[in-house]
């Protein structure tokens, strides 16, 4: 077994992305991430990689464009209101099929909001964000451990799928420290001949690019990409099921919100109450079959968000309605209390007797 | 028999989809010349812009990226660092490099970032039909400006040759024109020189092009150059700005 080492989640997120071999960061200021490019700006030189503090989260993103064309792993990241101000190279980094991994630890809003952590750019995150007919993968960890091996497996994600791949985080497991073992799996090598490497008048030119003016050569390039998507929704799915094997609720949550679930869980079992736990790791693909079996067998779910409630709108689509769903949330910053679910958790078992 | 005149071997067959008298042609050929000239065109990679040239990556044979609005100066520094063997430019217009990419321009020259940037300036948008463009000229008539540019409500035109040259970061910057023969060489001249700068790994080099713009002008080809160089040579003055390898 490895040694492991206390971090903070941004920094385990830093050094995990060298760990997979990206060498090129860019970002911009904003809290709460800022350990993130402080770490990069330290160690990127130490590894021969370079660490660059962009212009804006703008200038950021297109770099990571040219970084990402020209064939090599590269990360930015940001919090919620630098994301959306990124959202146009994501769009385009999309759209020219290019591999990247995204940060996001988020932070309230809309608009300026606070620097307390969230969860509202789910919808931002999953439904698109930038404009275009595009998906991101995007993964949630609930650990230091998993801000670090899931920044590696984004990288991985991002080169087979050929997709920018976002970390949707938050301020807290952005800031908070644990234990984490920085061991990680031998990475594989994927081929990139659509590179911007110079022809080395070699070969034909490459165009790394989005712009396609024929509708039917755009809308070839759209289903080809959809069928990476598909590929993704069949392979990669990955949750958390805890105590679901009886469980009569179901309550379901990501990322800071699972861990407040986990303790509900734990506490509403002490009081004899047989509840459970799905946590989806990637919010897209959603483990929409995990819940759709779940539905077969609880009475009802219980969503668990730090937003006025954007998760559960996929909770309901993958269950088809067909429980009733409910919601405990915080929103602005705001984390709920375990004892704000046990409460709902309790609820229901009353109103169901 | 001697040849005596050719296409560039960096320049592609596709045939330009430019209106007649527009520039863009000849400066798209002086960038291949340079880029043949110095044995570079394996390890050149170019960005497009946004706007009439955006289409550029169909006109050269080496590799190409295109690029968001304005941020072509942001993509080609990210294709710079990921090789910086590699020989990177960008092609931009005057909307996509001194409106939307002011910032992405300002910030890669301020860091003497060792790229190319060949920077169109026709005082006008092209693509989008003939709006008022930051180098619009006072009085100029446009899309949006119908009765004539007025700096009392929109403000003057940016110099943007004048505006970089008080950063200490760039290496090079030279505006040209290419309205007649003589400006055409001189032209050349510079822009290989902006790319043999990189070559020597000396940093940022910006070649303004003062260029035409014929249909949304409203003018034939050869009123269209009398045009620029009437009225846009006394605004927008010919020459050297910076250049570091001349300061002793």
């Amino acid at each position: 077994m490895s040694d492991k080492v206390l971090m903070k989640g941004n920094e385990a997120i830093a050094e995990a992305a060298i760990a997979a071999g990206c060498r090129h960061y860019f970002g911009y200021p904003i809290t709460p991430q800022n350990e993130i490019g402080a770490y990069m700006s330290k160690r990127m030189p130490k590894v021969g990689g370079v660490f660059l503090q962009a212009e804006s989260e703008v200038a950021a993103i297109n770099m990571v464009y040219g970084v990402a064309g020209a064939g090599k792993r590269v990360m930015t990241s940001s919090s919620s209101p630098g994301i959306s101000l990124k959202a146009e190279g994501i769009s385009y980094a999309a759209g020219a099929d290019l591999p990247a991994v995204i940060v996001n630890i988020q932070r309230g809003g809309p608009g300026l909001g606070g620097i307390q952590p969230s969860q509202a750019d789910y919808f931002q995150a999953v439904k698109g964000g930038g404009h275009g007919d595009y998906k991101l993968i995007v993964l949630a960890p609930a650990s230091v451990q998993e801000m670090a091996s899931l920044t590696v497996k984004a990288f991985e994600l991002a080169d087979r799928y050929l997709t920018p791949v976002m970390i949707l985080s938050d301020g807290t497991l952005g800031q908070m420290m644990e234990p984490v073992s920085l061991d990680f799996p031998q990475q594989q090598v994927f081929e990139k001949p659509w590179a911007l490497t110079g022809t080395k008048c070699a070969r034909p030119k490459n165009v790394v690019n989005s712009l396609h003016l024929v509708a039917e050569k755009l809308e070839q390039k759209i289903l080809a990409r959809y069928e990476r998507y598909k590929a993704a929704e069949q392979n990669e799915v990955m949750c958390e099921e805890y105590l679901m094997d009886d469980a009569e609720i179901c309550v379901v949550g990501f990322g800071i919100s699972s861990r407040v679930a986990r303790s509900a869980v734990n506490a509403a079992r002490a009081k004899g109450i047989k509840v459970g736990l799905i946590r989806p790791v990637t919010l897209w693909p959603f483990p929409d079959a995990a819940l759709k079996a779940a539905a077969k067998k609880v009475k009802a779910f219980i969503c668990v968000e730090c937003s006025m409630g954007q998760m559960i709108e996929d909770v309901k689509l993958a269950t088809e309605f067909s429980k009733p769903i409910h919601l405990v949330c915080r929103s602005g910053g705001v984390i709920p209390s375990p004892e704000e679910v046990v409460g709902k958790i309790e609820e229901l078992m009353i109103n169901d007797k | 028999m001697k040849t005596v005149f050719e296409k560039p071997k960096s320049l592609s067959n596709v045939p330009l989809h430019y209106c007649p008298g527009c520039t863009h042609g000849i400066v798209h050929r002086l960038v291949a010349e340079a880029v043949d000239e110095l044995g570079i065109e394996g390890k050149t990679i170019g960005v497009a812009p946004v706007g009439c040239a955006v289409l550029i990556y169909e006109y050269y044979n080496f590799d190409m990226a295109q690029a968001a609005h304005g941020r072509a100066p942001a993509v080609a520094t990210g294709i710079k660092r990921a090789d910086p063997n590699n020989i990177v430019f960008t092609y931009q217009g005057d909307g996509d490099l001194a409106s939307i990419g002011m910032a992405e321009t300002v910030h890669a020259a301020a860091r003497g970032e060792n790229i190319t940037i060949i920077f169109i300036n026709n005082t006008i948008y092209g693509m989008t039909g003939g709006q008022m463009a930051p180098t619009s000229l006072p009085g100029q008539v446009t899309q949006t400006s119908p009765y004539g540019r007025n700096p009392s409500l929109c403000g003057y035109p940016i110099k943007v040759c004048e505006m970089l040259a008080t950063l200490d970061g760039p290496e090079y910057l030279e505006r040209v024109s290419v309205h007649n023969v003589k400006f055409v060489r001189s032209a050349k001249k510079a822009i290989k020189k902006a790319f043999e700068n990189q070559v020597n790994n000396k940093g940022f080099s910006l070649i303004e092009v003062l260029s035409t713009c014929t249909t949304n002008w409203g003018l034939a080809p050869t009123a269209a150059l009398k045009w620029l160089e009437e009225k846009m040579l006394p605004y927008y003055p010919v020459g050297v700005y910076k250049d570091r390898s001349k300061v002793q």
